[in-house]
């Protein structure tokens, strides 16, 4: 075990530097630089900017500097001084900002993996003992429908039912009223007025798949002959079927932790901007358009990072659940 | 979805000796009856015996009906399109959907629309009666050039005088016609996943196909650089390349950069499935024959194992068009995708962002029903196939 947890940590580290540089050239992609679009909008907003003028905006944030002294800078500090540089478009710490908005957004993200859980288990789990049932149907059309449908156009439907039938849009986290409040039930009932949006919507997307898969999995373990042995012994079925498949098929639901939350913050981006939620997505997508590329280079820094580990953790709980993946057996990883 | 097992072979399985058959006369042997003709199967070719495996399959089989629908929507999409995607009369913003009409003397006609406006300066149209606005099919309007080649001026169905307007599916915020927008963008939205899918496909064949026939290191490197890949959170990285095309590149180019883009999506489970394929066909004693044969190293990869899993391959392609359409859809809806004047199925949904233009006009989340149902489509018709795929499965 402490081998395999030596051997995956070691793997973090390359995957992260290779992320950071991938993250660092696309960030200096777009043609222009951040003092390309400064003197445009100062431009838009009527201030004569000149030739020199722009050069010392360069200097002053180190933009005429070849790309890898450029990329060295952004990556020693991050790495000696855990300092993600400056916001050139607000001027503030990444760091800060970041730090503001992640509380927010992993909250989103736990409560959406647990909404997916909460109902992709008991589903999959009908929807293959009781298979080519009503049931097992319905929930094969639910996951499909799941599957077809952008987050977006579900955050709308959802938006434009909550508005026709209780008279309200849940956009953002708080009411007018509630958000200069301090902290009470009356506040915590309104937040929860707002999220069960966002969860719903993200939620929704990851379920579809894990649906499937448990479903396709459990499927396979049923049919195995250790199974048709444990019914012919007469171990009750509720029993035979939580004792060994289902330990078997939830596999998916434990390394999937790692590929589920990419797409949380993928569907985070759309539906905070859709909603105004106070998370990464808004602040990255913003960050993007105005080239602001430390802001954009760290926030996906911030995401790869937590992916990785979380990906890092759904192995090593693997590992831990299933003897086949420690001791090198094949098996999923 | 599930296979359904097909009745048992003659013989060991195995493509069999054609010839035999040909004067056996049981005509329309339909795929639905278990006891199908032995010797009729066993001449059939793999393509007909994946279509008739396939057909047993009503989802897919419906899912293909409404792909081939579509696909004839993105071939003749000026002449479906009573107009074009510029074509607008600001009289008529946000009016709801016109409903044809038939009498004999008047044929084909929509009603045309009285209006007022309410306090909010919001206006609510209704139909009236008296205005009759008369409908042609193969109507004579805006030219176009169909396939970019022959110049027509015919469209299916569109109102007798050229000049006036028809809102069979409602107009937009500047009163341009849904129908013909979302007829214009669908064609963008599945080309872009048609040319994504095949430019990922490229690229995964050939990465897929080095791994999967040399193994060993090659395969560690390549497999280690696509598990890189998939796990870099994907939207962020697609939205920094796309937020780094110049807004002037020209609509054509910015298309194509657009969809190569979404390959780099498609290509790594692409990549994955052909290595898959390639490990388990080195075992087979064909690909050691040809080998021994003298075959080269590529002779042996793309001449000998690769049409022994073609129809996999054209699953696994069917299956991964729904994930770049669904993409496209959503980097556009951000407005880093497709730009206006190009209308793309997630530009249309640019337009309906709010809960209020939604109240006035859900006519505007047209765009999204039809990438539910195209996507709803690939899949069942991507199922069906991969269902379908190995014929000579037991």
């Amino acid at each position: 075990m402490l081998g395999y947890l030596a051997r995956r940590l070691l793997y973090v580290i390359p995957t992260l530097l290779a992320i950071s540089v991938v993250v660092f050239l696309i960030i200096n992609l777009p043609p222009g630089d951040f003092a390309t679009s400064l003197v445009a909008y100062r431009r838009q907003q009527g201030i004569a900017v000149g030739p020199e003028e722009v050069e010392q905006i360069r200097a002053a944030y180190g933009l005429d500097e070849p790309i890898y002294v450029q990329y060295w800078y952004w990556i020693s500090d991050l790495l000696f001084r855990f300092d993600l540089g400056v916001s050139f478009e607000f001027n503030r710490p990444v760091a800060d900002m970041i730090s503001e908005r992640l509380p927010a957004t992993l909250l989103l993200a736990a409560a959406a993996l647990l909404f997916t859980w909460f109902f992709a288990f008991p589903i999959g789990i009908y929807a293959a003992v009781r298979q080519y049932s009503i049931g097992d149907y319905l929930a094969t059309t639910i996951g499909f429908l799941g599957l077809a449908t952008p987050n977006f156009l579900l955050a709308l439907i959802l938006m434009y039912l909550a508005y026709r039938w209780f008279e309200y849009v849940p956009a953002g986290i708080c009411s007018p009223d509630w958000c200069d409040a301090s902290w009470n039930l009356g506040k915590l009932l309104d937040a929860l007025g707002h999220l069960w949006l966002p969860v719903v919507v993200l939620g929704t997307a990851g379920m579809a798949g894990l649906i499937r898969i448990l479903r396709a999995n459990l499927l396979d373990e049923l049919r195995k002959p250790y199974v048709v042995a444990a019914r012919a012994r007469g171990v009750p079925e509720r029993r035979l079927l939580v004792k060994y498949p289902l330990r078997v098929a939830m596999n998916p639901f434990i390394s999937t932790v790692g590929w589920v939350l990419p797409g949380l913050f993928a569907g985070d981006i759309i539906v905070g901007q859709l909603l105004g939620l106070p998370t990464i997505g808004p602040l990255l997508l913003g960050a993007l358009r105005q080239q602001d590329m430390y802001l954009a280079g760290s926030l996906i820094m911030v995401i790869s990072v937590l992916t990785v580990i979380g990906t890092l953790i759904s192995d090593l709980l693997l590992a831990w659940t299933d003897p086949r993946v420690r001791l090198g057996h094949g098996g999923s990883s | 979805m599930t296979v359904q097992t097909t009745d048992p072979l003659p013989g060991g399985g195995g493509p069999a000796e054609p010839g035999d058959a040909a004067a056996d006369g049981t005509a329309d042997d339909g795929p639905g009856r278990p006891a199908r003709n032995g010797a009729r199967r066993a001449s059939a070719s793999q393509a007909r015996l994946v279509w008739w495996s396939f057909r047993r399959h009503k989802l897919a089989m419906a899912g293909a009906v409404v792909t081939v629908f579509f696909l004839l929507v993105v071939i003749f999409a000026e002449f479906l399109a009573p107009f074009s995607t510029s074509k607008l009369d600001s009289d008529y913003t946000y009016a709801p959907p016109q409903v044809p009409k038939f009498s004999f003397s008047e044929g084909l006609y929509v009603e045309g629309y009285a209006w007022e406006q309410d306090e909010d300066l919001r206006i609510h149209y209704t139909p009236d009666p008296e205005q009759k606005i008369s409908l042609e099919f193969f109507v004579r309007g805006e030219e176009y050039e169909l396939f970019g080649l022959i110049p027509m001026d015919r469209h299916l169905l569109g109102p007798s005088d050229p000049d006036a307007m028809v809102y069979l599916l409602g107009s937009d915020r500047v009163g341009r016609d849904q129908l013909s927008r979302l007829i214009h963008a669908t064609r963008i939205s599945l080309s872009v996943g048609l040319v994504g899918v095949v430019l990922a496909f490229a690229l995964g064949v050939v990465l897929g196909g080095i791994s999967g026939y040399f193994g060993g290191r090659t395969d560690t490197v390549i497999q280690r650089f696509i598990e890189f890949v998939m796990a870099v959170p994907t939207l962020p990285l697609w939205l920094g390349m796309t937020a780094a095309i110049p807004v002037e590149i020209g609509p054509v180019r910015r298309y194509f950069l657009i969809s190569l883009i979404l390959s780099l999506l498609a290509w790594t489970t692409l990549a994955r499935e052909v290595r898959g394929r390639f490990l388990m066909l080195r075992q087979e004693d064909f690909v050691t024959s040809a080998w021994l044969d003298g075959a080269s190293r590529k002779g042996v990869m793309f001449r000998h194992m690769l049409p022994s899993f073609t129809s996999h391959l054209i699953a696994a392609l069917t299956l991964s068009i729904p994930g770049v359409i669904l993409a496209e859809t959503a980097l556009s809806w951000l407005g880093l995708g497709m730009r206006p004047p190009v209308v793309s199925l997630g530009v249309l949904m640019n337009d309906a962002t709010s809960v209020r233009v939604i109240d006035q006009a859900p006519w505007l989340l047209l765009p999204g029903l039809v990438v539910v149902v195209v996507v709803l489509a690939l899949n069942f018709v991507g199922d069906g196939l991969r269902d379908a795929a190995d014929p000579y499965r037991t």
